[in-house]
């Protein structure tokens, strides 16, 4: 029988039982409408974490304060003055192969101004900052080596800081006072949005380091070094160029300092987020298997109720193949358009769960195509037992059916 | 000219249940190319199963059946499936016509297996047309069977079984589902296909069904008991005129009594 012949006939099967038909595919239909829609949001989220592991900055590399042990009593990570801007000068004088680097020292102040105060990041930060970290100034200027060595009263402010702060002016040139210290604000950042862990990174102000030290925080040590390499490919040799001049310095004791790659801090999020992707994708193969059976169910009651017609095809010199393939194509047919329609009802809970929920949403065009070559072979593999049931019918025993 | 049906001493011997069942023990028979022969025989006489082995359906446990010169016990079943589509046509007891499916389509169902499979759809299509104009249907092609009569819808199965050209043309109790009426005019298709030199070989346990063909053969117990040719033929049209006048009488006579 001819192939179009068999889609015909296949097509009016399914046509003759319609709300059958639907229901049966639904199955399918929910099965990779699930799989769309979690690949979709996997994958949105992927790309945001991504976007702003990037936004964070380019070949990015982080020195922060280890663990250091004082008395037998050990600190932990992240929080011990163990790194001091001497430490900074010899990375910037010594270590080859950089475009910037920026030492930080991060504190949180009430800031006043114009009769009006915000309580808000005050971080202490060299020249190269802005480029170390990808953000560029939208007015004003960044402050100069010469103002750190200077110990200068300059501030560059974020978006968030700008806003409040000045909300009817310009304010560059303004001042704006800092532990009661009036601080001339030089430069104002662009927007550079939410960190993937959620802080707003506009609401900052800017200062030299080394004011921040000796006039706001009077602190002796920074909270990390920011150093950008100059090519992705120097990454991880600025970073063992690193470690190894930081271990010189320490003459012997115990590594205080951690080093680390935007490449590692990205690895997190997008392994967390691919184990969800993987979890989810297996629940949804779970429905779409769950689905494959209810086809194989009405494959069969199929088959049973039309054993008379496949008596007559049978008698009149049907192959086995022939019925075979007829009810093959069937099911194809049934499993393949209820991973259509699941295409499209995904692709329309994206849009949804992107509008109403705000999540971002990337439908990627491989997840489609896996999707429904995914539901045909089910159709397939659970289609195949029915219809060579069919096609091993005696046409004897078949055309007696009643 | 061999015959076209050619049967040797067939035994079928069904061994499904508790007690082997011997439904046909020794038949020999052979049927010539233009004969219309009725299978007659009470329920159980075996003539189903010997109709089964005529049409291929099922294969004698003993003896040798060659059909147009072929040893059907030497073919597998997809050879089978091919030697019916192209030597035999068949006719049920109840139409067995696709559902949902027109008289056209279901004629040209069995030229979509087999060697037909290469022609055009509009060869098929040609060939479809015609066959249902041989019945007198041409114009009710598009109905589907639950819009035809029963009568029309054996016609449309009658069609179904010319459409290849066969040899032989099976019928399996042709009027059992018919009234009588209707019955005569089926026959009469049949008898005008037969004198178009086509042959019939059919099942029926009507004895006035059975002397609109030409040669009788009474089954008993798995055995041919009796094998005669029809004395006194009855011809469907001259049967179908006399109905028609009887009904018109019957009209006449309503009409007045009114």
């Amino acid at each position: 029988m001819r192939f179009t012949n068999t889609f015909r006939v296949a097509l009016r099967a399914l046509r003759r039982n319609t709300m059958r038909s639907i229901l049966t595919a639904l199955g399918i239909i929910i099965g990779v409408a699930a799989v769309i829609t979690m690949v979709s949001i996997g994958n949105g989220a992927k790309a945001m974490v991504e976007a702003q592991v990037a936004s964070l900055g380019q070949n990015l590399i982080t020195v922060m304060p280890g663990s250091f042990s004082s008395g037998g009593m050990r600190s932990g990570f992240g929080f011990s003055p163990t790194l001091f801007p001497e430490d900074f000068d010899a990375i910037a004088a010594d270590v080859e192969d950089i475009d910037g680097a920026s030492p930080e020292v991060r504190d949180s102040q009430q800031v006043l101004a114009n009769g009006l105060n915000w309580r808000t990041n005050v971080n202490g930060v060299g020249p190269d900052y802005p480029y170390v970290k990808n953000w560029p100034l939208t007015a004003g200027a960044m402050f100069s080596d010469q103002e750190v060595k200077s110990l200068a009263k300059v501030a560059v402010i974020g978006k968030v800081v700008a806003e409040q702060l000045f909300p009817n002016e310009d304010p560059v040139g303004q001042n704006i006072r800092i532990r009661n210290l009036p601080f001339r604000v030089i430069g104002v950042l662009g927007p550079k949005g939410v960190t993937p862990w959620g802080s707003d990174q506009d609401d900052i102000v800017l200062v030299p380091y080394t004011s921040h030290m000796r006039r706001i925080s009077r602190r002796t040590s920074v909270s990390s070094i920011q150093i950008q390499a100059s090519t992705p490919e120097t990454i991880d040799k600025v970073k063992t160029a690193v470690e190894d001049l930081l271990t010189q310095r320490r003459r012997g004791r115990e590594p205080d300092f951690i080093v680390r790659t935007q490449e590692e801090l990205a690895n997190t999020f997008t392994a967390t987020n691919r184990t969800m992707t993987l979890l989810l994708a297996c629940i949804a193969s779970v429905s779409l298997i769950v689905g494959g059976i209810g086809i194989m169910n009405i494959m069969l009651v199929s088959v049973t109720e039309r054993t008379r017609e496949i008596g007559i095809r049978l008698a009149i010199g049907a192959h086995g193949k022939d019925v075979l393939t007829q009810f093959l194509i069937e099911a194809v047919l049934l499993s393949t358009m209820g991973g259509v329609m699941g295409v499209l009802v995904g692709i329309g809970a994206s849009q949804l769960v992107a509008q109403y929920m705000g999540w971002p949403i990337l439908v990627s065009t491989l997840s489609v195509i896996i999707a429904v070559s995914f539901s045909a072979s089910v159709g397939v593999f659970f289609g195949f037992y029915p219809a060579r049931k069919a096609a091993q019918l005696d046409p004897i025993d078949a055309l007696r059916y009643e | 000219m061999a015959p076209v049906v050619q049967i040797k001493d067939i035994h079928k011997i069904y061994d499904s249940g508790e007690i082997p069942v011997h439904a046909v023990r020794g038949v020999s028979l052979d049927i010539h190319r233009g004969e219309m022969v009725a299978l007659m025989g009470a329920s159980g006489s075996g003539k189903s199963t010997l109709m089964n082995v005529l049409g291929c359906l099922d294969r004698p446990t003993r003896g040798t059946y060659l059909l147009d010169g072929i040893n059907i016990g030497e073919l597998d079943r997809n050879e089978l499936a091919d030697l019916r589509n192209q030597k035999l046509g068949f006719v049920f007891q109840g139409f067995n016509l696709l559902a949902r499916t027109t008289a056209l389509e279901n004629v040209e169902l069995p030229m979509l297996y087999g060697r037909h499979r290469k022609h055009s759809s509009k060869e098929i299509r040609q060939r479809a047309m015609h066959c249902l104009d041989i019945v007198g249907l041409a114009n009710r092609h598009d109905h589907f069977p639950n819009q035809l009569s029963g009568g029309q819808q054996q016609r449309v199965a009658i069609a179904r079984g010319l459409v290849n050209e066969p040899q032989v043309l099976l019928a399996d109790e042709p009027t059992g589902n018919l009234d009588s009426r209707t019955s005569v005019e089926v026959m009469g298709v049949f008898q005008k296909l037969n004198e178009q030199g086509i042959t019939i070989v059919m099942v029926t346990h009507e004895l006035d069904i059975a002397s609109y063909c030409k040669r009788n053969l009474i089954l008993r117990d798995g055995v041919v008991v009796r094998d005669e040719p029809v004395p006194n033929r009855l011809i469907a049209e001259h049967e179908t005129r006399k109905l028609k006048e009887a009904e018109a009488a019957a009209k006449l006579i309503a009409h007045n009594a009114a």
